[in-house]
């Protein structure tokens, strides 16, 4: 469904991605684990358009979306939760999930669909018209995660959605993101908690400063010695 | 109090077209961190179209309004894309540095086709009525400006508020990447908020030629500075703030012509700037938070 081909990403003269590939099967579920500033994010940012490769391809249900503007990629069925959250923070939860479906025309259909987010999380439903900055993390999370929803994407790109979260609740979002993906939505998701993500995920890529090191279904990775030492504590 | 009375409304005329001329700066800074110093020239346009539209088109008041507002609108989002969109990733001093260019520009380029001296409405192009209610002095010009500014400071809400193109304005002055994740184009986004806070200018200098009678092409200097200082009062950034700061420089200016002396109004407007800024720094309605970053 994505293929990411050889891309090369530079901040300024920092090289931040080096010839990265990777490839995520429609259905499926693709885990980018690795450390800290080990090019996660910009991977993402890549694929979203935020960021444009130096060389390489993005190519997305066959099309080379490499030089697409980002504001289109959102339509073609991309959508990204964002690392950090980034909720509009002054806009109620209603109207964070109303941008979600910026680009839609069907306003019956986003309107069920706002619904289906609340009945998802019946907290934001509770709080729908609450301003979202005063919500708590986790309540912030599910509103990203309701919002990116929202455009109803067929590939979802989530950045870190258990940082900063309660044990409990990373279990929680753990839970939503498989039931997400049995509804049919592909993920591509970027944990520092490999662990949990290589539990979820099928296939899991391990990222370090710029260039993918290993690869792997995720049973196989889990197993593996060197990602036990690195990643998983022991 | 009748006396009291009777500078509030004064005031309250003076205040609306502050308020106007600073939602245009607020919205700006609010979506690009720009302080826009060509927003006074703006307005300075506006009350041209409007001087030309009564003068030669024959238009009525409110025609001339809307012909200036078309006109700024075009103009707004012309000068954003030629001047300001190249510097977009610059440092914010390039870009200030441009709009104080800018300002200049639209100042002498009008000197420079229309001439240097002001240009006198016609005594019919808004005769002057006066209706006294409970002792008040009301003239049909205070009426003009009060009612027109509240209709469009309710249109601005509305839009802001209730309609997609509002909301997603104030999506990408949140956070302009996170818009852009959802489909939101910022450069259209941008564009209309130069077009909406320049069409207000234009709408706040039909009334400046209105009140004053007259247009001249650096008429938008000191307006602009204090629908600035409006702005800054209330919370720069804040729709809001631009309209509470509005008013309240606006009264307090008449009050302190009335009851003290002209010649004190910009040093006692300023002053308390100066105190309203010292103990709260972010404006009367800011926020304390820090800088986004």
């Amino acid at each position: 469904m994505l293929e990411v081909k050889e891309i090369d990403v530079y901040y300024g003269a920092i090289h931040a991605l080096k010839g990265l590939s990777l490839k995520v099967e429609q259905g499926s579920i693709v885990t980018l684990i690795g450390a800290n500033g080990a090019g996660k994010t910009t991977t993402l940012k890549t694929i979203s358009g935020i960021l444009r490769p130096q060389n390489g391809t993005v190519t997305y249900k066959g099309t080379d979306i490499t030089k697409v503007l980002p504001e289109k990629i959102v339509g073609l069925g991309i959508s990204q939760v964002p690392e950090g959250r980034r909720v509009f923070s002054t806009m109620s939860v209603l109207e964070n999930l109303e941008m979600g479906a910026y680009l839609r025309k069907d306003k019956k259909e986003v309107r069920r669909d706002i619904q289906s987010v609340f009945g998802r999380f019946p907290r934001l439903g509770e709080r729908r018209k609450q301003i979202s900055g005063t919500l708590s993390g986790g309540e912030q999370q599910m509103l990203a995660i309701g919002r990116a929803l929202m455009a109803r994407p067929e590939l979802l790109l989530m950045d870190e959605p258990s940082m900063g979260l309660a044990p409990l609740l990373v279990k929680e979002i753990f839970e939503i993101i498989k039931d997400i993906n049995s509804q049919g939505t592909t993920i591509l998701l970027v944990e520092q908690n490999a662990n949990m993500a290589l539990s979820i995920a099928d296939r899991a890529y391990v990222l370090e400063t710029g260039e993918i090191v290993l690869q792997g279904p995720s049973e196989q990775l889990m197993k593996s010695a060197e990602v036990k030492k690195a990643y998983l504590g022991g | 109090m009748l006396e009291f009375s009777q500078q509030l409304i004064n005031g309250l005329s003076l205040g609306a077209i502050y308020a106007l001329i600073a939602l245009g700066y607020t919205m700006v800074y609010g979506i690009i961190l720009l302080i826009n110093f060509a927003h006074g020239d703006i307005m300075m346009v506006g009350a041209f179209v409007g001087f030309y539209s009564i003068t030669l088109l024959g238009s009525n008041i409110v025609a001339a309004m809307i012909f200036a507002m078309i006109a700024c609108a075009i103009l707004g989002v012309v000068i954003e894309k030629i001047a300001y969109r190249p510097l977009r990733n610059s440092t914010r001093i390039a870009a200030l540095i441009t709009a104080i260019g800018m300002s200049l520009f639209l100042e002498y380029a009008t000197i420079f086709l229309l001439g240097p001296q002001q240009k006198v409405f016609p005594q019919s192009a808004f005769p002057l009525q006066q209706y006294e209610i409970m002792g008040l002095l009301i003239t049909n010009k205070d009426i003009f400006i009060i009612v027109s500014a509240v209709v469009l400071m309710i249109i601005l809400q509305f839009i802001i508020k209730q309609t997609k193109t509002g909301k997603a304005m104030r999506a990408v002055s949140v956070d302009r990447e996170a818009a852009v994740l959802m489909g939101i184009s910022v450069d259209k986004t941008i564009s209309i908020t130069f077009a909406i806070g320049s069409a207000l200018a234009a709408a706040a200098g039909v009334m400046i030629g209105v009140y004053y009678n007259t247009v001249n092409p650096l008429m938008g200097i000191i307006p602009g500075l204090k629908a600035f200082v409006a702005a800054v009062l209330g919370g720069i950034g804040l729709i809001p703030g631009a309209m509470v700061g509005g008013f309240v420089l606006g009264i307090l200016e008449t009050f302190v012509s009335g009851y003290g002396s002209s010649l004190y109004r910009d040093a006692v407007a300023f002053g308390v700037l100066i105190l309203i800024l010292l103990i709260k720094p972010t404006g009367l309605l800011g926020k304390n938070t820090g800088e986004k970053v």
